[in-house]
Parts: structure tokens; C-alpha cells; sequence
């Protein structure tokens, strides 16, 4: 393959951050979508988050109880071996993504199956578990609504808990009726859709020996792990086949089932605005004549030891995916999450995908740390208090670190430090300045040349004043 | 009239984006801050908070400016500054640099917080829209210290602005690394402006408005972009005038 080295969090191939960018705003309908998507579950979030009067205590919490994770995390991931096997699961550990695909590809043709259902899979999608399964001669099918719609359409996520909400509902028909026998007379109706999905799927979870699932949380005291979710078919993919491969990243534990509490009640409202998800599944191991035969629980890095020990960069690893930095972010709502490149996409994306691939001389990793404005608002809603724009601006530090010396942009930064910190290089500049109204017409510039023309291809720029505040205050005051 | 007010020692960091191009502002400060009996200084030796470096990644090339920062305004017992991007990089980002600042207020703050005054006797016959921009919102937090000193203006029609905590799409270099969606996010906030029918958009930081007024003054839409302290500093006696063609 020649690229095993690279990780694949971020999408192979992926441009730098503004050239997707601009594909994607010359969308129209993404955007409106968008806009339309984000805007309504902002509104429904703020409302559900408002009715709880200790929710900044609970993100307080929250934030505690993922810091004490992180800073002993060795401490509770052996706890948490210790009490899966002690009730009959088996733990593998994988460094990296090659790792843990073979591990699930191993398990899934020693159980003798030929394709594997699938749900609440990001770090599958993080590690690309389905190409791999698929070169491996195993077909996975999502359960997951809009990952199935992904998955059938060959298309990739563009939304953490909505991964389809680029695509509209007629589209949604197409790509069913392209890859779903029998539904030849499919209307866009959406009660219809979703029964076309569900008989198609029915199909899957009754035949399927083996599932794969991800974890929203691993508790571990008791060696449990748990998965929220609002269509049901996560609970099916977890009681039906006969083997359970759970894959999960090494931060997602809580210590106690006391410290859950925290995570169900942050996790819902800053994802779906509601007050409890519908469904809420909890294993524990394996049970007799109950559930999974064998239970398998991967335990993937994939970079995010790495991740752990930058001490600003670590708290992105708080993460629990809500999604709610993306519903807020001004930059997603106009972009869409494909052009990110990554299945994280929107602020969290900007903020994990660059750590968790970890080199900062791939462009289009070194482009995602820009692709804010720094407005803030993720920070603002983020459940486990993520501050996502210090984060951003410290890898900005790294990507600046990783770029030639010598670009022009490091010399430009490198003399106006310069002349800024010598207040009469400053005076002197400003002097200078003022010939800029030459360009001007009124005291305003409306086309410079590039690089100035990326401002005003859609702004004016003033003219630096006649005389400046200093020299004026010099002039009447000094 | 206001007497000698007990605040010490008052200086304005004009910052170097007012400075250099939105003088009125900082005279404007200036004169307001005297009308309310303060008496200001302006330490010549400043220059800029050098939050463009670090926001952009350049961390080390920002210190030498927030260490002339620190060092012109040694002694002062408040530092006015009529932004609140400028404020917060020097309350919140210095202490990450080993820069200790000293106490640095945006403008509002220093006016309700420090003055205690929201009604500062201005006269303004405008209808005016307010945006807070980001790093006022929620990097200081001065919440709605602005609205209730435009509340208290004189003949100022205060119209809301829809989506008002939304980004302009200034953010810095951002409006020239990520030109389109800056511009996107401008088109939309023009948009909500021109929804108000107000005459006057403001805010607390010129960078902001710089970046609003630049896409008003393409749209030539008669909107005027007007910093805070230009509101709160005009009077029955010295209005403020709209600005001519020319400036
Ligand atoms: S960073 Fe925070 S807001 Fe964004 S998905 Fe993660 S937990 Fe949710």
C-alpha cells in the first residue's frame, strides 16, 4: 500500500481546509440545509440545556471527571480489563489503526461470518474498519439510519450524530432504491423510507453471527460498557449475533457508575436536545443463555497517547461527541462536514483530527486549525468544557513550527513584530501607512492586489487616517 | 459637572488598528472618559497587544509586544481600551506568555465597572443596531454592559439585531486564510443588519467593524459602522457627524 504509516482520521487525498471550503459554499442547497439542519437543533439545544439550573455545575463535573481519566488513565484501563474479563469478555489493545482492523477482521472469520452489522461506529469510521473488513472479504452493514444511507449512497459522514444531514430526502430514495432489492415504487415520504430501511435491516440483524459497536462510555469499576442512541437498532446489533466486538478509544472510561450520571444527563441535551435518549444500552461481559456468546472489546490509541501528552492539546480527548460545537460553529454551517476531511469534522474536528494524525506537514491537516474565526461558540456549548479555541490556536503553533522558515508569511509576521516592538519603528510605519490613501478613493480601498485581494474581492478596506490618534494627541497634547 | 473621579492613574491603549485608522475612536475615548472627570494619559511608547502573531501561531513573535504592553502601562491603575479583542488578549492570553498585565478594561467594563456610571449624558439621534462581537461575548464576557449604556443614550432608537451572537467572519487572519467563508458569514450578517432599517451599526472593537463596515460600504448601503465610544462620547453640544464622503 506505501501509506501504511499514515493515519487515516484524516480522508486520503483531502485539499487544504479553504479549497474544500469553497466547493462546498458553492452549494447552495448544502447550505440551505445547513442552515436550516444547525439552526433548529441549536435553538432545541439551548432550550433543553436552559431548563437544567446546575448545568454549568454539570459541565464542571463533567470536565473533572474526564481530567482525573486522562491524567490516570494507565490506572483505569487496567481496572477495566481487569473487569471485563473477570465477567467473560476479552480485551485486545491496539496501537494503531492496521492493528485494530486486523484484530476485528481475525475475530469476525474465526466466527465464521461473511458480513458483520454495525453501530455507533465512529472509531471504526476513525480507523477505516470497513474498507478494511471489506478487502479482508467481510461486507459490514450500518445500522445506524443515516450511516446506512452513507454507506449505500458510497458517500462519507459530514455530521458526528447526523452523518447524512447533507443529504435530502430525495436523494435518501436514490441511493435505497439503487442498493435495496424490492423497493422499486419508493417515494420520498419519510415514514416510507425509514420502513424500506427497516425491512432491509431486519434482514441483516436476524442472519448477522457477528456485530461490530462502538462505546460511548466504558465504566471501569465494572468492566461495562455503554452505547446511547435514538433508533433502537444499537440494541439489536448488541443482543442478536453470537459474537459482540466492541471498539472503543482508550479515553472514552468513566471510573464509577456514579460518574456516568454526569455523562447521561450532559450527553443528550448537548446532542439531540433531549431530556434522556431513547435508548440507553448497558453490557457487561457475557451471560449465559443471554445475549453474546463471546464479547470482544478492542481498545484502540490511534494516536491518542500522543494526543495525552501535549498538556493543551490533551483536553480535546475529553470529547464525548455530542456534536453540539458543530451545530454551533459559524464555519460548519456554512461548509458542511466533508470539507474537513475527516469523519471528525466542525470545531472538534479542527481540534482532534491534525492530534490524532499528528503531523503538521500534511497541508490539509495543517489547514484544519485555521478554519475558525476563533468566535468562541464551540467552547461556549461544549459539555466537558473543551476550550477549543485555545486549542486551535496552539495548533496553529505547530503547523506554523512544521512550515518552511523562511515563507513569506513568517517573514512578514517576523518584521511587523519587529516594528511593533519598537514603538519609533511603529510611529514611523504609521507615517508610511498614510500613503496607503493613494490607493484610496473617499477613504476607501476597494481592490488591492493579492494577497490584499482575498479582503477586498468582497469587503472595502479604510484608508489609514489623515493623522493618526498618536500623532494627533502629540500634536494638541504632547 | 463631574468632579476629579478617585480611579488613579487612567491611561488609553488605543491599540494600533484604532490608532493608526479609526483616530475618532480614541478621541472619542478621550473625551468621554474627561467629560465623566477622569483624566487621561496616552503613554506614547505603545504600539500593539500582538494578538494577530499569537492568533495566527506566531506565539514567540507576540511576546516582545505584550511585553512593551506591559512595561508602557507599569503603574497605571486602570488601562482603558475600546476593545474588547485587545482586552482579552492582554487579561487572557498574557499570563500564557509569563506577561503580567496590569488592569486592562474594555471600555464598557471600565465605564460600568470601574465608573459605575451607565448613563454617561450622551445625545444621540440614530437608529442604532449593536453587535457584540465574539471576543467581547465571551472571551470578557462584558454581557450586556454595552446595550445598557446605549440604553441610556438620549434620542437613540435601539433596534435589535436578528443572529446578533453570530461571527461577522472577521477573526483575524481568518478573513484572508479563509476568505470565502469569512465573506460568507459577512453576507449573512450584512443581511441581518439591512433587516433592522437601522442607520448606525456599532460595536466595541473596530476590527470587527472594519470588517462589517468594509462590506456595507460595498453593498453602499447607507449603514453607518460607528464604534461604542463614538456614541457614548457625542453630545447635544458636540454630536457626532456623519462622516462625509471623505474622511
Ligand atoms: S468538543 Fe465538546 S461540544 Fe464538541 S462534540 Fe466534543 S463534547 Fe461535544
Amino acid at each position: 500500500m506505501g501509506d501504511t504509516a499514515r493515519n487515516p482520521v484524516t480522508w486520503l487525498g483531502s485539499p487544504a481546509f479553504p479549497t474544500a471550503a469553497k466547493t462546498a459554499l458553492a452549494d447552495d442547497q448544502l447550505r440551505r440545509n445547513l442552515k436550516h439542519a444547525t439552526g433548529l437543533i441549536r435553538t432545541k439545544r439551548a432550550g433543553a440545556v436552559a431548563e437544567l439550573p446546575d448545568w454549568e455545575q454539570l459541565r464542571l463535573s463533567g470536565e473533572a471527571i474526564k481530567d482525573d481519566v486522562l491524567a490516570n488513565l494507565d490506572t483505569y484501563l487496567l481496572r477495566f480489563e481487569e473487569s471485563v474479563a473477570a465477567r467473560g469478555g476479552t480485551v485486545h489493545w491496539a496501537r494503531d489503526a492496521a492493528e485494530a482492523n486486523e484484530i476485528v477482521l481475525r475475530l469476525a472469520r474465526e466466527a465464521g461470518a461473511d458480513e458483520v452489522v454495525k453501530i455507533k461506529s465512529m472509531a471504526t469510521m476513525e480507523i477505516g474498519l470497513n474498507e478494511a473488513l471489506q478487502a479482508g472479504g467481510v461486507t459490514p452493514i450500518e445500522t445506524d439510519l443515516a450511516e446506512l444511507i452513507v454507506q449505500l449512497g458510497n458517500d462519507r459522514p459530514s455530521h458526528i450524530l447526523v452523518p447524512a444531514i447533507h443529504r435530502n430526502r430525495t436523494e435518501i430514495r436514490d441511493i435505497f432504491k439503487a442498493a435495496m432489492p424490492g423497493t422499486e415504487d419508493l417515494t420520498d415520504e419519510p415514514v416510507e423510507l425509514a420502513a424500506a430501511a427497516r425491512a432491509f435491516l431486519r434482514r441483516k440483524f436476524l442472519s448477522a453471527k457477528v456485530a461490530v459497536s462502538g462505546a460511548n462510555f466504558g465504566v471501569a469499576e465494572t468492566g461495562s460498557v455503554v452505547v446511547v442512541e435514538s433508533e433502537g437498532n444499537g440494541r439489536m446489533c448488541l443482543t442478536l449475533p453470537e459474537t459482540l466486538i466492541t471498539v472503543m478509544g482508550i479515553e472514552k472510561l468513566v471510573p464509577t457508575w456514579q460518574d456516568l450520571e454526569v455523562f447521561l444527563q450532559l450527553l443528550p441535551r448537548s446532542s439531540t436536545a433531549e431530556r434522556m435518549n431513547p435508548y440507553t444500552s448497558v453490557w457487561t461481559g457475557v451471560t449465559p443463555g443471554d445475549g453474546p456468546r463471546d464479547f470482544h472489546l478492542v481498545l484502540v490509541d490511534n494516536g491518542r497517547t500522543d494526543t495525552l501528552a501535549s498538556t493543551v492539546g490533551r483536553q480535546a480527548l475529553r470529547c464525548i461527541r455530542c456534536s453540539a460545537c458543530l451545530n454551533v460553529c459559524p464555519v460548519y454551517e456554512r461548509t458542511g462536514g466533508q470539507a474537513y476531511g475527516s469523519v471528525y469534522p466542525g470545531p472538534i474536528g479542527a481540534i482532534l483530527a491534525p492530534q490524532l494524525g499528528g503531523d503538521m506537514h500534511d497541508k490539509h491537516a495543517a489547514s484544519l486549525p485555521f478554519a475558525s474565526s476563533l468566535c468562541g461558540a464551540c467552547f461556549e456549548v461544549c459539555p466537558v468544557r473543551i476550550d477549543i479555541p485555545s486549542v486551535l490556536v496552539h495548533l496553529r503553533a505547530k503547523a506554523v513550527e512544521a512550515k518552511p522558515k523562511y515563507s513569506p508569511e513568517a517573514i512578514g509576521m517576523a518584521a511587523m513584530s519587529w516594528v511593533m516592538a519598537g514603538p519609533r519603528r511603529f510611529r514611523a510605519a504609521q507615517r508610511l501607512a498614510v500613503a496607503g490613501r493613494l490607493l484610496s478613493r473617499g477613504g476607501r480601498i476597494r481592490g488591492l492586489p493579492f494577497p490584499g485581494s482575498k479582503w477586498t474581492d468582497s469587503r472595502d478596506l479604510p484608508a489609514p487616517a489623515k493623522e493618526s490618534f498618536s500623532a494627533w494627541w502629540k500634536r494638541t497634547r504632547g | 459637572m463631574p468632579t476629579e473621579r478617585a480611579t488613579g492613574r487612567v491611561a488609553l491603549f488605543a491599540t494600533c488598528l484604532t490608532d493608526t485608522f479609526f483616530p475618532d475612536t480614541a478621541r472619542a475615548v478621550v473625551r468621554l472618559l474627561e467629560r465623566l472627570g477622569c483624566s487621561v494619559e496616552f503613554p506614547q511608547d505603545q504600539t500593539c497587544c500582538g494578538q494577530m502573531h499569537f492568533n495566527t501561531g506566531y506565539r514567540a513573535k507576540a511576546v516582545p509586544l505584550a511585553r512593551n504592553v506591559a512595561s508602557v502601562f507599569a503603574g497605571y491603575d486602570a488601562v482603558v481600551v475600546p476593545s474588547g479583542s485587545c482586552a482579552g488578549m492582554v487579561r487572557h492570553v498574557y499570563p500564557d506568555l509569563s506577561v503580567t498585565p496590569g488592569p486592562v478594561y474594555e471600555l464598557s467594563e471600565f465605564l460600568i465597572d470601574v465608573l459605575g456610571i451607565e448613563d454617561v449624558g450622551a445625545y444621540f439621534p440614530h437608529r442604532v443596531t449593536y453587535h457584540p462581537t465574539c471576543h467581547s461575548l465571551r472571551m470578557l464576557g462584558v454581557g450586556d454592559k454595552p446595550l445598557r449604556l446605549l440604553r441610556a443614550v438620549r434620542g437613540l432608537d435601539l433596534v435589535e439585531l436578528p443572529a446578533a451572537e453570530s461571527c461577522c467572519g472577521f477573526g483575524g487572519t481568518f478573513a484572508l486564510k479563509n476568505a470565502d467563508v469569512s465573506s460568507a458569514m459577512l453576507a449573512d450578517k450584512m443581511s441581518c443588519v439591512l433587516d433592522t432599517g437601522a442607520d448606525v451599526l456599532t460595536a466595541g472593537d473596530n476590527s470587527c467593524l472594519m470588517h462589517m463596515g468594509g462590506g456595507l460600504s460595498r453593498l453602499q448601503a447607507g449603514v453607518h459602522p460607528v464604534h461604542l465610544a463614538e456614541i457614548l462620547a457625542s453630545t447635544e453640544e458636540e454630536p457626532w457627524v456623519t462622516p462625509l464622503a471623505t474622511r
